[in-house]
């Protein structure tokens, strides 16, 4: 299929911009061919200050080099000026007699700056500030010359004037109007913009009109008259007077303007074929000078050209920054005072701060922000919802952070935009897409953002809030990763996600939970089974009930597989106290059973190893005592030291306190093992500091510490709090398991939950809430109520007998059956 | 084929296994999922041995208990990126009865 023939005229910025666009959906609709007048591939004509003022390079400026045209396959036709269309043949012209056909042609031919029509105004020394031409002579001029004179006191002229003077120059700036940058600024911020460019070194003559450039003998500007009669002398001059919407091919070519081609809201101009964005256009009798408008239209642009025919471009709401580095300022939208407009006036002169917001019918229509421009993007925002304000009407001027709760200044302004948020107003680029792109690409620095999203790669004035976005998000990748982790490959959904749905959902089953979040797999695997088991059962006690064939086979057989399919068994032993009968029973069920090995384990129990599974139910039963549940995620042990029943130094009876926490807390399924210790003094015997709870007794009561770990890194329990009372060492410490075993996700230790969610939040939820505490204390206790001893009341315990027996035993050989 | 009868198929828990002791041998683990599919292996995970009779099982896999290794059940192959085979034996369910293939087993 031989593809349509696309023109461009006219390489900067909109014309560039629209091929990206165009490309991005539709890259291979068109063949395509760029004339361009400069020499120079596509640069960022709105740095060309920074580059005057000696902050970036023309290398640093270019948006595409010519690589790019390359790789897109576009022919480019530089220094290459187009003087005909013919539209009957469908074809344009350069001067030098080629001749190339297209189906569509795109007009981006841009502005020229406008140049008074004074006397000397052909000398040399006096220039335009449009490109990189007359950056490169301003340049140039500032290294042979002392003095310059920049007429038009505008966002240009004034970006001018302080380039030059950055580079030595003495500036005067000569201005029609009574006050600077009338169009975005009141008379009040320009006061102050201009007191700061005069500390700076500035000097201006407002409300002067120039008579005429006065030249040398060589032909060269030296001075400049204005009406008033003064004299000020300049070896360059500077006009920055405005702009004029480049129309001279499109209306040779016979298309309408009207100041501007003009076109409609697809971006066409009267002949159909014939598209136009950029500063050359006149859309809706209105034409733009700004970066950002020009985006939009070669967004929509673009879509038209790929025939999708979908976007709508309905005129800018525009937005100012100046780039003078050290002056804060910002304006939106229409600031004029009218009759039927609300003012909010913030003024300090002394500090340097002036704000005015325009409220116009309960909504903000405008802002100028002097000094402070924080809060720039969210005025900007609120302007182009044009959403009511009354309700935040008092608050306003104090800026979004005020707004409510939105925490400190500065680094959690970029976490608590929305996502819907624009961040770069010149590309239109959202923080979500910004997210986005640094999540899937995995982006580390502000250049990979620009490279990939667009953002803050035109004014750069939005470069800060990009780098805080990249500083949250890897932040919070770098500390919080699981939190973005799908339970298993199951599913996309996080353990948060599930754990939430099963709560706001009422979800009581396995299958419910599968349903209503679309698993992948029918019935799940090994991972996310037995996690969704717990959830439910935590979360719905005495309601969901128990899945044994979602529970490892150490929770299913309630005894500990080994190495070669044999069981270990452990009974439980109060607080780590036992007696001769106990010590009996389990000397004769190891002889009985012929069990192996007999092991004392760090939790102060007895390890019976290499029982076989047959044997587990009748071990049981001979011991004749409680599950231990060493096999389980739950709680296992309450380590003791011997306290101050027997030892001199103790101060509170830790074995009792040890004793009545495990008969508070036992059959307590948890995420992941739980250990406790009690010690009876602060020597601390019993290694209260490496337990999930570990309750140290003094003098005066009991010190609480949790989220201690003994395992792969050994972790210090934190200080959680002192209490008087045995009771409410019970409270608390259960409080804090409960709060443990509802948030908690499957397999994450107290440790790593505490780090996950933050000790500030335990906190507040069990020292600062009492009433929260006593509810969580509540929960638990119901929970554990009733619950069965799975070595004792093994229906109620759900366990399946059959386990223990073969279905089957095949006596004999089948081989020699059949032979 | 000669075919014995092992036992009903409700006395294999649905997504669970059973055992089928035989005297001079493994134990053979019979596999029953949750639309009532049989499988059986030979009780021997190819990693380090562990009894796949007390792994989880899901869709027709199985997760070893001891290192979670998955074992595919309709051919006893080891899930990528493991390599290892069970051994498979035939099984099939005829009126509600679980049989298995007496050939298989001396093969």
């Amino acid at each position: 299929m031989s593809r349509m023939k696309l023109v461009l005229v006219g390489n900067g910025m909109a014309g560039i911009r629209t091929l990206e666009e165009l490309l991005k959906i539709a890259p291979d609709h068109y063949e395509i061919t760029v004339f361009g007048s400069e020499p120079y591939p596509n640069y960022n004509r709105i740095l060309l200050s920074p580059v005057l003022a000696g902050e970036q390079t023309l290398d640093e400026i270019t948006l595409n080099d010519l690589d790019w045209y390359e790789s897109h396959r576009i022919t480019i036709h530089l220094g290459k000026k187009i003087v005909r269309i013919d539209r009957s043949k469908r074809a344009v012209e350069t001067e030098d007699g080629l001749r190339v056909h297209y189906d569509r042609l795109l007009l981006a031919t841009g502005s020229d700056p406008v140049i008074l029509p004074v006397p000397g105004a052909k000398l040399e020394g006096v220039i335009s500030y449009r490109d990189i031409a007359d950056t490169e002579a301003m340049i140039s001029a500032a290294s042979q010359y002392r003095e310059a004179v920049v007429i038009g006191g505008g966002l240009l002229g004034l970006e001018a004037a302080n380039g030059l003077r950055l580079r030595g120059m003495a500036v005067t700036v000569v201005h029609l109007m009574p006050w600077l940058m009338e169009r975005q600024l009141d008379q009040t911020a320009a006061a102050l913009l201009q007191k700061s460019l005069e500390s700076k070194g500035l000097k201006f003559r407002l409300q002067a009109s120039t008579a005429a450039l006065q030249g040398d003998a060589s032909g060269r500007v030296q001075s400049v008259e204005l009406r008033s009669g003064e004299v000020i002398p300049a070896q360059l001059v500077v006009m920055a007077v405005g702009i004029r919407p480049n129309t001279a091919l499109a209306e040779s070519s016979g298309l309408f303007c009207d100041r501007g081609i003009v076109v409609n809201d697809t971006m066409q101009t009267f002949d159909p074929r014939v598209y136009a964005v950029g500063e050359c256009v006149s859309h809706r009798g209105k034409s733009y000078g700004l970066v950002a408008p020009l985006f939009e239209m070669a967004k929509v642009c673009a879509n038209h050209l790929a025939q999708m025919g979908i976007g709508r471009y309905v005129g800018s709401q525009l937005s100012t920054k100046l780039k003078v580095t050290g002056v804060d300022l910002f304006s939106a939208g229409d600031f004029a005072s009218r009759p039927d407009s609300d003012e909010i006036v913030l003024s300090d002169p002394g500090a340097g701060i002036y704000k005015r917001l325009v409220i116009r019918e309960e909504r903000l229509t405008g802002c100028v922000l002097y000094g402070d421009t924080a809060d720039g993007a969210w005025y900007f925002r609120l302007i182009r919802e044009g959403s009511p304000v009354n309700e935040i009407r008092d608050r306003l001027m104090f800026g979004e952070d005020n707004l409510g709760d939105t925490g400190h200044q500065g680094q959690n302004k970029a976490a608590s935009m929305p996502d819907s948020m624009e961040v770069c107003g010149c590309n239109g680029v959202c923080k979500g897409t910004i997210a986005q792109a640094i999540k899937e690409k995995g982006l580390f620095t502000v250049e990979e953002v620009r490279k990939h999203t667009k953002a803050s790669s035109s004014c750069g004035s939005c470069t800060g809030l990009v780098e805080q976005i990249l500083m949250n998000m890897l932040g919070s990748d770098y500390s919080e990763a699981p939190k973005t982790k799908a339970v298993c490959g199951c599913t996309e959904r996080t353990h948060a996600d599930v754990r939430r749905v099963i709560r706001e959902q009422k979800l009581l089953t396995i299958p419910a939970v599968f349903r209503f979040l679309d698993w992948r797999t029918p019935n799940g695997c090994a991972s996310c089974r037995p996690a969704i088991n717990y959830y439910l059962i935590s979360t719905w006690p005495k309601e969901a009930i128990d899945d044994p064939q979602s529970r490892y086979i150490n929770e299913r057989s309630h005894a500990n597989i080994q190495k070669d399919g044999t069981y270990s068994v452990i009974p439980r032993m109060w607080g780590g106290e036992t007696n001769a009968s106990e010590l009996r029973r389990i000397a004769d069920v190891v002889d009985k059973y012929a069990i192996p090995t007999v092991k004392v384990t760090g939790g102060q129990r007895i390890d019976l190893l290499g029982v076989k599974k047959e044997d587990l139910k009748a071990v049981w039963t001979d011991l004749d005592m409680p599950s231990g549940h060493a096999y389980a995620k739950a709680l296992r042990t309450v380590k003791t030291c011997v306290g101050s029943e027997w030892c001199r130094f103790g101060t509170q009876d830790s074995t009792q306190m040890g004793k009545d926490l495990e008969l508070a807390l036992w059959r307590m399924y948890a995420p992941h093992k739980v250990k406790l210790a009690v010690s009876g003094c602060p020597r601390n015997c019993a290694e209260s500091g490496i337990k999930d709870v570990g309750v140290i007794g003094v003098e005066s009561g009991w010190e609480l510490y949790i989220g201690g770990n003994g395992g792969i890194r050994t972790e210090v329990a934190v200080f959680l709090v002192k209490v008087k009372t045995s009771a409410e060492v019970l409270e608390y410490a259960g409080a804090f398991l409960q709060l443990y075993r509802e948030e908690g996700w499957y397999l994450e230790r107290t440790v790593h939950y505490l780090q996950r969610v933050g000790m500030d939040r335990i906190k507040s939820l069990i020292l600062d809430d009492a009433k929260n505490r006593i509810a969580l204390w509540e929960r638990l206790q119901f929970a554990l109520d009733g619950e069965p001893d799975p070595w004792k009341e093994l229906t109620k315990a759900r366990v399946d007998e059959r386990q223990f027996v073969p279905v089957a035993a095949l006596a004999a050989q089948p081989a020699a059956e059949l032979a | 084929m000669n075919f014995i009868d092992i036992c009903a198929l409700e006395d294999i828990p649905p997504l669970g296994a059973r055992r089928v002791r035989r005297t001079s041998d493994q134990e053979i683990a019979i596999f029953r999922t949750e639309n009532d599919q049989v499988f059986a292996l030979l009780d021997q995970c190819p990693h380090k041995g562990g009894p796949l009779s007390q792994g989880i099982v899901f869709g027709t896999q199985v997760a070893c208990p001891l290192h979670n290794w998955v074992i595919h059940l309709d051919s006893g192959e080891a899930q990528a990126p493991d390599v290892g085979c069970a051994q498979r034996f035939d099984v099939r369910v005829e009126a509600g009865r679980v049989l298995l293939d007496a050939g298989s087993l001396t093969a």
